[in-house]
C-alpha cells in the first residue's frame, strides 16, 4: 500500500471507502471548511445538510479534488486524493496520477454540465474511450444500458438543449455511471430543476441506492434525505454539528442551528 | 386600475351590436412616416445609381480594360498570398499566445501579455517599415545554441524578400489581435464544462481539445474573421515595403496612367469587395457547420 495514510489505526475494521479527517479550506479570508471529519462505508448513502455556504459543496468538491484542501486529506478507497503521503509529508501528485483517481468518482452537478456540442450518446462515450479505453461499440452498447436505466434509450441521437431540465439531469447520471465509479457525488442535483422534475431525478437516485452504489448526497430535499440515506450529516460554519442515523439528525437534532435549519425547510 | 373593472356598456360598448367582436381581427395601425422615409431613400438611391451609370468621370470603359488585366491579376494573387500566409501564421501564433497568457505560468503570462501591449500599441506600417530596414539592424541571422556555436547561417539581405518581410510583419501583428480572440472564446466557455470533463478524469490536453475549443469557435469565428477582413485590407500597406499587391499595382499603374486613376482604384475597390464577400461566405458556411447542438 504505497498509497498508504499516516494513521492506520482501525486495522481489522472494514476500511471505509471515504475517510476525511481534518479538512479545511479558505478561499481567501473566508475560512470554508473549519476541520472536517468523515467515514462513509462502501456501499451506503451519505446526506450533507446545512445552510448555503456551510461548506457542503465545499467538502464534495474536494473529494475529486476539483477543490484543493489547505490541509487534512480525504482518501477514497485507500488512497490519499491528491497527495501521496512519503516520508512522513505529504507530496502532490502529477495531473496525470489525480486524472486517474478521478475516474474512480462520479460527479452529478447542480447546473448538469452535460457538453451541448455533443449528442447524448457521445457525451456517454466520451470519457469511457478516451480515459479506460472502452472499444467504441462496447461503449455505446453500455451507454444504451445506461440510457434505459434511467428512462432515456432512444435519446442518444438528442443534444442536450434539446432535453428538459430532469431530462439531462438524467443523461449526467448515466454519463457518470459510464466510467464504473466506486463513489458518487451529487451536489445539490435537483436545485435547478422545476418543481414537477425533481422526482424522476430522485427516483434515478433512490434506484442506485436500492442497488447499494455509494453516495455522497448534497440536498435540501429532506424527506428524500430520511428515505435513502444511511448517514446524515449537518454543516454549519464549515464543522460538523450533526451527524448520526437520518432518523436521530433529522427529527431530534440536538444542535441549535441545525433544529432551526430544519424546521425552516421541512 | 379601477376603470378597467367598470363594465363594457360604461365606456361606450353596449354588449348586443358588438357580440361577434371577440371574432374580429385587429386592423394594424398605418405608419405613413415610413412609407415617406422609404421613398426619400429610394429617389437618393436611384439618383445615386444614375450617376455612377451616366457620369462619364467613373469611365466604366477603363473599368472594364483594367479589371483583369495580367498585371492587375499579378497584385491580387500577392494580396492572396500575403493574406493566406499571414492568416494561418498569425492565426497559430495567437492560440500560443492566448494559451500562454491563461497558463498557470508567470513567465508565459508576462511574456505574452508584453507581446501583445508591444504589438497591439504599436501601427503596423511602423511594424512593416522597422522590418524592411531590419539588415540594418542585424547583419547576419543564424540558428544554433545561444552565444555558442551556430548551424546555421543566413545573410539578412538575401533571406528578407519582401514577400517574407510583409509576411512576417503582418503575422507578428494578426497575432497579437488573434490570441485576444482566441482567449476570450476560451474564456466565453463556462468554468461548469471544464469541471465536468475534470470529474470524468479526461487528461487536461484532451479536456481543452475535445471539450473547451469546440464551443469555444462558436465565438472565435465571427471574431477571427472580422480580425481576416481587417487583415486583408490591411495588405494594401505592404506597397510601402517595395510588395506590389492588388494596391501597390494599382498606385503604379496609376502614376503611369494618370487619366486612369478613378478606375483603377474602382477596380481595387470591387476586387476588395469580391475578397471580404467570400470570406463572409466561408464564415456563414462554417458557423452553420458549428451550431451543432444548438437547433431546438
Amino acid at each position: 500500500m504505497t498509497g498508504g495514510t499516516p494513521q492506520a489505526g482501525d486495522a481489522g475494521a472494514v476500511r471505509p471507502l471515504v475517510r476525511v479527517r481534518g479538512l479545511k479550506k479558505s478561499f481567501g479570508s473566508h475560512r470554508v471548511l473549519d476541520g472536517v471529519d468523515l467515514d462513509v462505508a462502501e456501499g451506503s448513502v451519505t446526506v450533507l445538510l446545512g445552510p448555503s455556504g456551510s461548506g457542503k459543496s465545499t467538502l464534495l468538491r474536494c473529494v475529486n479534488h476539483l477543490e484543493r484542501p489547505d490541509a487534512g486529506f480525504v482518501e477514497v478507497a485507500g488512497e490519499i486524493v491528491g497527495y501521496r503521503y512519503r516520508d512522513g509529508r505529504l507530496h502532490e501528485l502529477p495531473g496525470r496520477e489525480i486524472t486517474r483517481q478521478r475516474t474512480q468518482v462520479g460527479m452529478v452537478f447542480q447546473q448538469f454540465n452535460l457538453f451541448p456540442h455533443l449528442t447524448v450518446l457521445e457525451n456517454l462515450v466520451e470519457a469511457p474511450v478516451a480515459v479506460r479505453g472502452v472499444p467504441k461499440p462496447d461503449a455505446v452498447a453500455k451507454a444504451g444500458e445506461l440510457l434505459a436505466r434511467v428512462g432515456l434509450d432512444g435519446r442518444q441521437s438528442a443534444y442536450p438543449r434539446e432535453l428538459s431540465g430532469g431530462q439531462q439531469q438524467r443523461v449526467a447520471i448515466a454519463r457518470a455511471l459510464a466510467m464504473e465509479p466506486r463513489l458518487l457525488l451529487f451536489d445539490e442535483p435537483t436545485s435547478a430543476l422545476d418543481p414537477e422534475l425533481v422526482g424522476e431525478v430522485l427516483g434515478v437516485i433512490r434506484d442506485l441506492a436500492v442497488g447499494g452504489m455509494s453516495m455522497i448526497i448534497v440536498t435540501h430535499e429532506i424527506g428524500f434525505a430520511r428515505e435513502v440515506a444511511d448517514q446524515a450529516v449537518f454543516l454549519d460554519g464549515g464543522r460538523i454539528v450533526e451527524s448520526g442515523a437520518p432518523a436521530d439528525v433529522l427529527d431530534r437534532p440536538g444542535n441549535e442551528r441545525a433544529r432551526a435549519f430544519l424546521s425552516a425547510v421541512l | 386600475m379601477s376603470t378597467s373593472a367598470e363594465p363594457a356598456e360604461a365606456i361606450g360598448i353596449s354588449e348586443s351590436p358588438h357580440r361577434d367582436l371577440a371574432t374580429q381581427r385587429v386592423i394594424p395601425l398605418r405608419h405613413p412616416g415610413r412609407w415617406i422615409a422609404t421613398a426619400v431613400v429610394v429617389v437618393l438611391a436611384a439618383q445615386f445609381v444614375h450617376g455612377l451609370a451616366t457620369n462619364p468621370f467613373y469611365q466604366w470603359g477603363r473599368f472594364g480594360y483594367w479589371f483583369a488585366r495580367p498585371v492587375i491579376l499579378r497584385g491580387l494573387w500577392v494580396t492572396l498570398e500575403v493574406t493566406a500566409l499571414s492568416a494561418v501564421l498569425g492565426l497559430v501564433g495567437g492560440v500560443v499566445l492566448a494559451l500562454a497568457r491563461l497558463s498557470h505560468n508567470p513567465v508565459l503570462r508576462t511574456v505574452s501579455w508584453v507581446y501583445i501591449w508591444l504589438f497591439r500599441s504599436v501601427p503596423l506600417i511602423v511594424v512593416l517599415l522597422i522590418l524592411f530596414n531590419f539588415s540594418a539592424l542585424y547583419r547576419t541571422l543564424s540558428l544554433g545554441v545561444p552565444f555558442g556555436p551556430s548551424f546555421f547561417r543566413f545573410d539578412e539581405n538575401k533571406l528578407a524578400t519582401e514577400l517574407v518581410v510583409a509576411t512576417i510583419g503582418l503575422s507578428l501583428n494578426e497575432a497579437a489581435y488573434a490570441a485576444e480572440v482566441v482567449r476570450g472564446g476560451i474564456l466565453s466557455v463556462g468554468r461548469g464544462q471544464r469541471e465536468a470533463s475534470a470529474a470524468l478524469g479526461l487528461p487536461r490536453w484532451y479536456q481543452f481539445r475535445r471539450i473547451v475549443l469546440p464551443q469555444a469557435l462558436r465565438a472565435i469565428v465571427p471574431a477571427y474573421v472580422n480580425q481576416l477582413i481587417g487583415l486583408i485590407k490591411g495588405t494594401s500597406l505592404v506597397f510601402y515595403v517595395s510588395l506590389l499587391d492588388l494596391f501597390g499595382q494599382v498606385q503604379t499603374m496609376s502614376s503611369t496612367y494618370p487619366g486612369d486613376v478613378v478606375p483603377l482604384l474602382l477596380v481595387a475597390t470591387a476586387w476588395y469587395v469580391i475578397l471580404t464577400s467570400l470570406v463572409s461566405l466561408a464564415q456563414y458556411w462554417i458557423e452553420r457547420r458549428l451550431r451543432a447542438g444548438e437547433r431546438r
